[in-house]
């Protein structure tokens, strides 16, 4: 089941990923094309629909809108190839931007102290997540869903606890703030629009995400765990900690969300998050990964998370009526799935 | 795993090392303490038994305004020599459950919000039945007399709505978004729906996903770009009214935002002039006189409001207000 696995070949002492296959061949083969094709649909459906949604302003919204989803769906995706997935990666964002904004200000530290303190606390909850999974071999859904619930009081709970209130309080006024509004959540303009600067952070994760899925050693063992689990274990793939190193990958694609939820907003409300999780999945799903595992690719969540924040714009720009905004959303969604789902099947019968 | 317990050690070590050198000498919680310590600490007032009083609300996690609702409760409980027990749920029939469990804990009192009235209808009846007096707060201004509450207090949703449209009108304004962060909210609908009704210009809806800040940011910035004679945006909770702003801004729109409820960086928006006016309903006042008029109940058969909802709002909030108001905010009390 992995993508990277033509048959038998006249060069065995070759890498198998050297070998030369026919550009048309190889585009078929991946697994991104339907949603490519799901997303140019989705583009054009909406450039006709709405008139503002062509606009440069437009897109750089979308495009926001895309990545700050993007950013989690690409780890999440990756998770999903190694045959997992993670329901507490919704409030596990909160979490973060929580734990730095409350360290910061408690302790009246410079903010940067407190980004420190909440990627390692943050990598931490994720690496909890991968050990308990693999040392206790229960399902990655009950697994994470206690992550998901307790975060969610603790969250709660530790707000309250500390901060008096349910969302925390201001550290704008804080030193080290405009750094890491310039690192997190600044704009930079390019011919007259201004872009968000999580676009770059999405843009990079993918890039990074797509050479350890093709180019590392790390990338064949987590299409090897997510393939088949045992057959990896034979041949010697260090499977649990792959599985710890994905789910810590989460943890720091939440990391960078929160830290941008945090320093664009600069309060944190502790009871949001929840329901976001399974938009990641979506995207994911969107994006050609397979539920179970095995089978998927970075650019492809990317190119959901695309779909995702066109639709969800692109109704509002179309100015349809909002009472039904969810299901549009919906059908949306479905259609491009279904249109992913049909050119994989076109492209899998003509290799 | 232990040469990565190891690494986590250190790194902990060492964040906790920078922690001590890497402090800020601006704002933080060494400036709060120090405003703190400024204010006094209520004791009880009275002498009578301690009752226990409860509280079940319909709201959902960490939401900033039954934060302040809470503090006003908790306040008046203190004075009044009262235990206060406070419990929420969004899910109406979970809210009934836990008005049932509180009469089966036999309280000396109920405050009750009737945001679903048909789910709270039974649990009502039943405290009655246990002789438990029974004060509806917030919302269900519309059934609480009819459920046989003492008294309802609270602000009209309707009303409320009236008055934006109203100011609005006076502001001069012509095309207006009424930004709903929860879909198939009551109280969210009727505020719209009031403002519509007596807004000269056009009010259109725009439902946005409450949990997901950046979802909610670029989907005002989505309409406004899509429809740029929108003069004024109006939202229904004090946290989008910041990221309503952010959103104009990068959208690169005129448009002036209102919004309902209050906090702090609401009371800051209105100073700097960011924010137009807000619409405060006055949540510590309906903790605070929910909690008193129970104890004057139990203390001396009192009733408020004459057989009518005792109104907390709508209270119009601009920029002349907006500086005493900040420091109340800041405390959670605003």
């Amino acid at each position: 089941m992995t993508t990277t696995a033509p048959e038998k070949q006249p060069e065995p002492q070759l890498d198998e990923r050297l070998l030369k296959t026919s550009p048309w061949k190889k585009l078929l083969g991946r697994p991104e094309l339907g949603s490519v094709v799901g997303a140019i649909a989705v583009f054009v459906f909406f450039a006709v629909a709405a008139d503002s949604f062509l606009r440069a302003t437009s897109l750089a919204t979308v495009l926001y809108a895309a990545s700050v989803l993007g950013i989690m769906a690409v780890p999440v995706a990756l998770l999903m190839i190694g045959g997992e997935f993670d329901l507490s990666a919704g409030v596990l964002v909160t979490s973060s931007a929580l734990v730095s904004s409350m360290f910061s200000y408690q302790m009246t530290a410079n903010t940067w102290v407190g980004v420190g303190v909440s990627l390692l606390v943050t990598l931490a909850i994720g690496a909890f997540n991968g050990i308990m999974l693999t040392r206790t071999k229960l399902p990655s859904f009950i697994i994470t869903l206690g992550t998901f619930l307790m975060l969610t009081g603790m969250n709660l709970g530790f707000t309250k606890l500390i901060s008096g209130t349910v969302s925390t309080k201001s550290i704008a006024d804080m030193q080290g703030f405009t750094s890491g509004k310039d690192l997190f959540a600044s704009t930079f303009t390019i011919g007259g629009v201004d872009f968000k600067v999580t676009i770059v952070w999405w843009l990079a994760l993918v890039l990074v995400a797509t050479w350890i899925l093709l180019r590392t050693r790390v990338g064949n063992w987590i299409f090897a765990v997510g393939g088949d689990v045992d057959a990896a274990r034979a041949v010697g793939v260090p499977v649990n900690k792959t599985k710890v190193g994905l789910y810590m990958g989460v943890a720091f694609g939440a990391w960078i969300s929160g830290q941008h939820l945090l320093f664009s907003y600069d309060v944190v409300q502790s009871g949001e998050g929840v329901g976001n999780e399974l938009i990641y999945i979506v995207a994911a799903v969107i994006g050609g990964c397979l539920i179970t595992g095995g089978y998927g690719s970075a650019v492809g969540a990317a190119i959901g998370a695309l779909i995702f924040g066109m639709t969800s714009k692109g109704i509002v720009f179309a100015e349809w009526n909002s009472d039904w905004f969810k299901f549009f959303l919906g059908a949306m969604l479905l259609l491009a799935t279904l249109l992913n789902h049909w050119v994989r099947k076109r492209a899998e019968a003509s290799k | 795993m232990a040469r990565f317990r190891t690494w986590v050690s250190i790194a902990v070590a060492g964040a906790l090392g920078l922690a001590l050198t890497g402090c800020s000498s601006t704002g933080g919680k060494r400036a709060e303490d120090a405003r703190k310590a400024q204010q006094a600490q209520g004791k009880a007032a009275v002498n009578t038994p301690k009752w226990t009083f409860s509280m079940i609300t319909h709201s959902g996690d960490g939401d900033t305004f039954w934060d302040i609702v809470q503090n006003g409760a908790k306040q008046a409980a203190v004075k009044d020599n009262i235990n206060f027990l406070y419990s929420h749920s969004d899910e109406g029939n979970q809210q009934a459950q836990l008005v049932d469990a509180a009469i089966d804990k036999k309280v000396d009192g109920i405050i009750v919000t009737l945001a679903k009235p048909d789910a709270m209808k039974a649990a009502v009846a039943r405290a009655q039945k246990a002789g438990i007096p029974v004060i509806t707060v917030n919302s269900g201004s519309a059934d609480s007399k009819k459920f046989g509450a003492l008294t309802h207090i609270g602000q009209d949703e309707t009303i409320a709505g009236e008055a934006v449209g109203d100011e609005l009108n006076k502001r001069g304004r012509k095309k207006a978004l009424c930004v709903l962060h929860e879909q198939g909210n009551v109280g969210h609908e009727q505020r719209c729906a009031g403002a519509e009704s007596t807004f000269d210009g056009k009010m259109t809806n725009l439902y946005v996903d409450g949990t997901n800040m950046p979802d909610v940011q670029s989907s005002i910035e989505a309409k406004l770009q899509a429809d740029k004679s929108i003069d004024s945006v109006v939202t229904l909770g004090a946290p989008f009214a910041a990221t309503a702003v952010k959103a104009k801004q990068d959208a690169g729109s005129k448009a002036e935002v209102d919004t309902f409820d209050l906090n702090e960086k609401v009371a800051q928006g209105l100073q700097d002039g960011s924010l137009g006016f807000a619409v405060d309903q006055q949540p510590y006042l309906q903790g605070y006189e929910a909690v008193d008029l129970l104890w004057l109940y139990k203390y001396n058969a009192d009733t408020l409001g004459g057989g009518k909802p005792v109104l907390t709002g709508p209270q119009i909030v601009t920029k002349e207000q907006a500086a005493k108001l900040a420091e109340y905010a800041k405390r959670g009390t605003r």
